[in-house]
């Protein structure tokens, strides 16, 4: 281990599990109320940053009027992929449900390279580069006090990424809407019995989950700029949400921050194979779960029945 | 009364009704059939007899993909991973110590069934979405691993190369000449993956796969199939990825990723789960689709509306997105099922009304 | 009597969260007799067959089989011992044919590898047809020749609950477990099923627990009857004696009693 480095790695690792929360977060609300694990949010997530990115840069909105209008449509397309793919598969097996999400994706990912292409893009700046903060922490070493260097875009997105699971945390506790959602996520049949629409509830998922994805997206691509491969960046968040319990809320915030943590610390190791393994390191964490743990920290176990 | 007659009349009738083809015309089609691609090199054009050999070897993936999910109900995202420790595998085999390919190839088959049988462990534990993880896992566990450990052997993300198999001085270095050997082990493939859908593993896995809790309670091991569903499956996958590794004459950590596993499922939903000819037919569509695809793609270029860089293959997965999309709201029981339909057809029509 | 039981259920107990499911259980299955365990609904009846399964694992109390401790065998090994039972909810292997639903049910008696399965031709080809003979029996036993072939995800409910009847019973237990095996059946097809269930009886001898909401039936069928209310055995006896007791009446009170 390089003590050196281990705070500032530790702590950007920290940071980093902001945005992975917030992806984690899209997963966790569709499989809450639909017991689907949406393997096409990535996907969703690229397509909404895009389109952002295009409305404010080729089309020169203001910003703030793009990102509103890249989250209607984020919302739409959340809805609509519920609406005209998966609807028509209630009561297939899970296999069908697990490959239409795939199959979403491939689509969305065609479409954004027929669309948009390949390139490389910047994207606007929303927090500043400038200035970064400067932590000195108690840690010593040859004789100097460890400081730790935070680039501002990093702890801004993380504070707005950790804010909104919060906000909806608090959605789901409190507003009549929530109260209707984690009744349905409960027993569908009973909640359809006491008179809730489980599509609407469906469809209220979809596009929150929409919505979300594409807040991440506009968080990491105005830190690290934007191009295809954004749609993989998602892949970190489903061990995140497996971690904390796929249909905990809360969870995921611990999920997305212990995932930040470990690939944190993994690159602060001085041993070169477990540097290179930091990019592993969700998958790792993720078998380790499903081995000990499979309902995540704070995941409901189910006893099954026949 | 059926008492009445010798129990090897029975039996015999029985081993009829359970035969797969029970016509001799049926059997001189098939044979005529392999006859005419065996003799594909002659004829046919070297683009085509690449397209076989590829598809030979994509079919053989799936059908190890069909036995652990198609008949067993467990869903794998790793099953290209297994493909490249196959290739690996049968690569070192070879150029390291020396071994002639032949034998090399179910060695390297069976180490990575052995490496599919550790990634299946935590079959033990979950299903549905979290094994489909745990095998997500190993489509990143694996390639990370050839590409950074042993630099001196696996030599990290360069791979290795290959040299052409080779068997009693014929060398098989052209696609011509690999497809013998591509079609033969496919025909051995197809055969071996037959029997095990009708034997008593097969029923075993079809159990585990509708009812894993009724199965159990009747009797089946759910873990010891599953463990067996995912070892013959990375066996599949590590023969058709030593095939490919050797066909291309190179392997490395990216020569399989996970668009290739969900590929290969796309294949399997468009051929038809739990059938024999299931991987037959969507290997070929879907391949087929796919190379259209890119080979469409220079073509529609100055049509698209951006023509930025990468557009030109955007085709690939909008094609194979919106078939597998359309396949699995229409005809979520593949082309099998399609096909199914057509032989009772068939055979009903000299009485069908 | 202890001695001669087939099964004993010793008190055994089962809680999921804040329910209760069962307490205290006990009760005897003796060879050759079929007994019936009545109860309202959420009574525990289901969950006692599961804990003889060992699917779910009692918190206290032991379950004997012929001396095995049941509590203590894996599930999948239950079968080996000679225990069969059907589901309140049928659950059949919905992708194959009646025939295929069967022959997997031998699965216990037959003995082929994982190489011999690869091969098929010779051992497991051969085994094959040995088992077949068993099955045809008793498809010609229950009369489903006619739906030999068909994939029992496509056949109505009624002749669903009876393939799996044939598939418990192509495991040629000593003990079978119906868990309601005549709902959702109309009355031909309840007296259909009564009829194959006391020829099923009488044939092979076996000893059979029979789950049922249809009194009429269970007074005609049973030789004796477990009553089971909130997880509690409120009552054991002769048919006649059960309809008579004024706990099980008590019960019973508001719930249709046919
Ligand atoms: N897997 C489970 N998880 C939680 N609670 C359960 C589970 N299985 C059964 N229970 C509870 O245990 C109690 C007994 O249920 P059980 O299914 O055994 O009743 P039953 O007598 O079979 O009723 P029925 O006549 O409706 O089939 C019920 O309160 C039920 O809700
Ligand atoms: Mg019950």
């Amino acid at each position: 281990m390089n003590w050196q480095l281990l705070p500032q790695f530790a702590v950007t690792g920290l940071l980093a599990g902001g945005p992975i929360a917030l992806m984690a977060l899209g997963l966790v609300l569709i499989f809450k109320s639909s017991y689907i694990f949406n393997f096409a949010q990535g996907q969703m997530m690229l397509i909404g940053t895009l389109v952002t990115w295009w409305l404010a840069v080729p089309m020169e909105l203001p910003l703030w009027l793009a990102i509103i209008l890249a989250l209607l449509l984020s919302a739409l397309l959340g809805l609509a992929i519920e609406r005209l793919a998966l609807r028509p598969l209630t009561g297939q097996p899970l296999l069908t449900i697990i490959l239409m999400t795939l199959a979403v994706g491939q689509t969305l990912q065609g479409l954004a390279l027929l669309l948009f292409g390949g390139a490389q893009r910047n994207f606007p700046q929303i927090f500043s580069a400038a200035d970064p903060y400067r932590i000195v922490t108690p840690f010593i070493h040859n004789e100097r006090n460890i400081t730790i260097i935070l680039k501002q875009n990093l702890v801004w997105s993380f504070v707005v990424a950790i804010l909104l699971v919060v906000l909806i945390a608090l959605f789901f506790q409190f507003t009549r809407t929530g109260l209707a959602m984690r009744a349905a996520s409960e027993d569908h049949e009973l909640a359809q019995g006491i008179g809730l629409r489980i599509s609407r509830i469906f469809g209220i998922s979809w596009a929150m989950a929409g919505v979300v994805a594409t807040i991440g997206g506009i968080l990491l691509a105005t830190a690290s700029g934007l191009d295809l491969s954004l749609s993989i960046v998602v892949l970190a968040a489903f061990p995140a949400a497996l971690l904390g319990g796929l249909d905990s809320i809360p969870g995921v915030i611990v999920g997305g921050l212990l995932i930040g943590l470990t690939q944190g610390v993994a690159s602060a190791s001085s041993v070169q194979i477990v540097r290179s393994a930091a990019e592993i390191m969700p998958y790792v964490v993720l078998l380790i779960v499903l081995l000990i743990r499979p309902e995540g920290l704070f995941g409901r176990k189910r006893v099954e029945r026949i | 009364m059926a008492v009445l007659r010798p129990a090897g009349e029975f039996d015999q009738s029985y081993a009829y009704d359970m035969a797969t083809m029970r016509r001799r015309w049926q059997w001189l089609a098939l044979a005529g059939f392999l006859a005419l691609l065996y003799a594909l090199p002659a004829y046919g054009s070297p683009s085509l007899v690449s397209f076989v050999n590829r598809a030979a070897m994509i079919i053989i993936a799936v059908q190890g993909l069909n036995i652990l999910t198609g008949y067993t109900g467990q869903i794998s995202l790793g099953q290209a991973a297994f493909m490249i420790t196959g290739g690996y595998i049968a690569v070192l085999l070879v150029t390291r110590l020396d071994w002639n390919f032949f034998l090399a190839l179910p060695v390297a088959a069976i180490g990575a069934g052995l490496v599919g049988l550790f990634f299946g462990l935590p079959s033990l534990r979950v299903k549905g979405f979290y094994l489909a993880m745990s095998t997500l896992a190993a489509q990143f566990i694996i390639p990370w691993f050839l590409r950074n450990a042993f630099p001196e052997v696996l030599n990290g993300a360069q791979g290795l190369n290959a040299p052409p198999p080779e068997l009693f001085g014929v060398v098989f270095n052209q696609p011509g000449r690999f497809l013998y050997i591509s079609l033969t082990v496919l025909i051995v493939t197809t055969v071996v993956a037959h029997n095990i859908g009708r034997s008593r593993l097969g029923r075993a896995f079809v159990a585990i796969r509708d009812q894993d809790l009724a199965a159990e309670l009747l009797g089946i091991n759910p873990f010891k199939y599953k463990l067996q569903a995912f070892f013959l499956a990375a066996v599949y996958a590590g023969l058709s990825g030593a095939l490919f590794a050797f066909h291309l004459r190179h392997v490395n950590s990216e020569t399989f990723s996970l668009n290739d596993s969900v590929i290969l499922l796309g294949m399997l939903i468009a051929g038809g789960l739990g059938a024999s000819v299931g991987p037959i037919l969507g290997a070929v569509l879907i391949q087929g689709i796919l190379e259209l695809a890119t080979m469409a793609g220079p073509a529609v270029s100055p049509f698209l509306p951006s023509a930025a860089a990468g557009a030109v293959q955007a085709l690939r997965p909008l094609f194979f997105g919106v078939v597998l999309m359309v396949f699995l709201i229409f005809e979520p029981r593949g082309l099998a099922h399609r096909w199914s339909l057509i032989k009772a057809a068939w055979r009903l029509r000299p009485f069908s009304h | 009597m202890a001695e001669s039981a087939l099964l004993s259920v010793e008190d055994v107990s089962l809680v999921f969260g804040r329910v209760q499911a069962l307490s205290a259980v006990s009760l005897q299955v003796r060879p050759g007799e079929i007994l019936a365990i009545i109860g309202p609904n959420g009574a525990g009846k289901t969950s006692l067959l599961n804990c003889i399964s060992n699917f779910y694992k009692p918190t206290a109390g032991r379950i004997l089989f012929d001396g095995n401790d049941l509590t203590r065998t894996a599930p999948h090994r239950i079968a080996g011992f000679g225990i069969a039972r059907t589901f309140q909810n049928i659950a059949l292997y919905t992708g194959l044919s009646t025939l295929d639903n069967l022959m997997a049910a031998r699965h216990i008696h037959m003995r082929a590898g994982l190489l011999q399965c690869l091969l098929y031709w010779g051992f497991s080809h051969r085994e094959d047809l040995r088992h077949r003979l068993v099955v045809e029996e008793i498809i010609k036993f229950l009369e489903m020749e006619a739906i030999r072939k068909t994939t029992v995800g496509a056949l109505p409910h009624g002749l669903r609950k009876r393939v799996e009847l044939g598939r418990a019973l192509a495991l040629e237990p000593r003990l079978l477990l119906l868990d309601e095996p005549m709902t959702g059946m109309n009355q031909e097809e309840k007296e259909d099923m009564a009829r194959f269930i006391l020829d099923i009886h009488e044939q092979r001898g076996l000893s059979i627990v029979l789950i049922e909401h249809d009194m009429g039936l269970v007074m005609d069928i049973a030789d004796r009857v477990v009553v089971l209310d909130f997880g509690v055995k409120i009552a054991e006896g002769a048919p006649d004696e059960i309809k008579r007791n004024p706990e099980v009446i008590r019960a019973y009170l508001g719930q249709a009693y046919t």
